[in-house]
């Protein structure tokens, strides 16, 4: 761990703080100043999170449900967190999924992996790991042949943040 | 970054069967986001791309990001067509290109 790793952690904690700090830190955060606390840091966070979302799904709007999103409810280590990502589907060339993307809502960037799938593949399934910051929601996207998006949300949450990402 | 990829088949596939494939190589992913002792921030250092191709026929392709852990690690199906060879892909910001191809024993 580097001294930029502990800073950003802090800052990062600012936002996490009433959730999950102790009241010592919690008293000292209330003697701050509101700009010492950052409060930009979640909002642009969301922002970039918006906008990823939106440069994937366009004007579609995306249908819960038929996206199978696995990854643990609490990641004990942000640095490497096992997600898989399902849809029911036939894998023909008239009906497939096109698109598969992973999204975090909270991270430095908001990008994970994105894939692009084949019909040769005979099932719409991956499963990787990914980077957690911190405690948030992680969405996962996929694009079917007829063009229709299909979304998926959950909260993980992190007891030790994964290093950026 | 010279360790070679690991993949994992299975020892042997029918046409027509759903196999899994699993694949994962050693890489740092440095997400650009760090900083070192002096307060530098460490550049970006990421496999951005992974291609999977079977007998030259697109599979399946990975644009990463950051969020990627370091390690990157997949794993996803194929229904075989066929006998024939996978070849994997892996490029990283540096331009480092790491390539594997294996074939799958099909009946």
């Amino acid at each position: 761990m580097t001294g930029g790793h502990v800073r950003i952690g802090v800052r990062r904690r600012d936002v996490i703080v009433g959730a999950s700090a102790g009241a010592a830190i919690l008293a000292l955060m209330r003697s701050l100043p509101a700009s010492a606390q950052d409060p930009a840091k979640t909002p642009a966070a969301l922002k970039e999170f918006d906008a990823a979302f939106k440069q994937i799904v366009g004007e579609g709007k995306p249908v819960p449900g038929k996206l199978k999103l696995e990854i643990p409810e609490i990641a004990e280590n942000g640095n490497t967190v096992p997600y898989l990502i399902t849809v029911e589907s036939p894998m023909t060339e008239n009906d497939h999924i096109k698109a598969m993307h992973m999204l975090s809502t909270s991270n430095p960037q908001p990008g994970v992996a994105s894939f692009t799938l084949t019909p040769l593949m005979g099932k719409a399934s991956i499963a990787s790991r990914m980077r957690l910051a911190k405690t948030q929601d992680v969405v996962a996207l996929a694009e079917v042949s007829d063009g229709q998006f299909l979304v998926a949300r959950r909260t993980v949450k992190v007891t030790i943040g994964g290093c950026g990402g | 970054m010279a360790v070679k990829p690991r993949i994992k088949l299975p020892a042997r596939a029918k046409v027509g069967e759903v196999i899994e494939i699993k694949t994962l190589v050693s890489h740092v992913m440095e997400t650009g986001q760090r900083r070192d002792q002096d307060g530098k921030v460490i550049p970006r250092m990421i496999i951005h791309t992974f291609t999977a191709k079977y007998d030259d026929k697109p599979l399946l392709e990975a644009k990463l990001w950051p969020g990627t852990s370091a390690n990157p690690y997949f794993q996803f199906f194929m229904k075989v067509p066929g006998p024939g060879s996978f070849e994997f892909t892996w490029v990283d910001d540096a331009g480092t290109v790491i390539n594997e191809k294996v074939e799958l024993n099909v009946e």
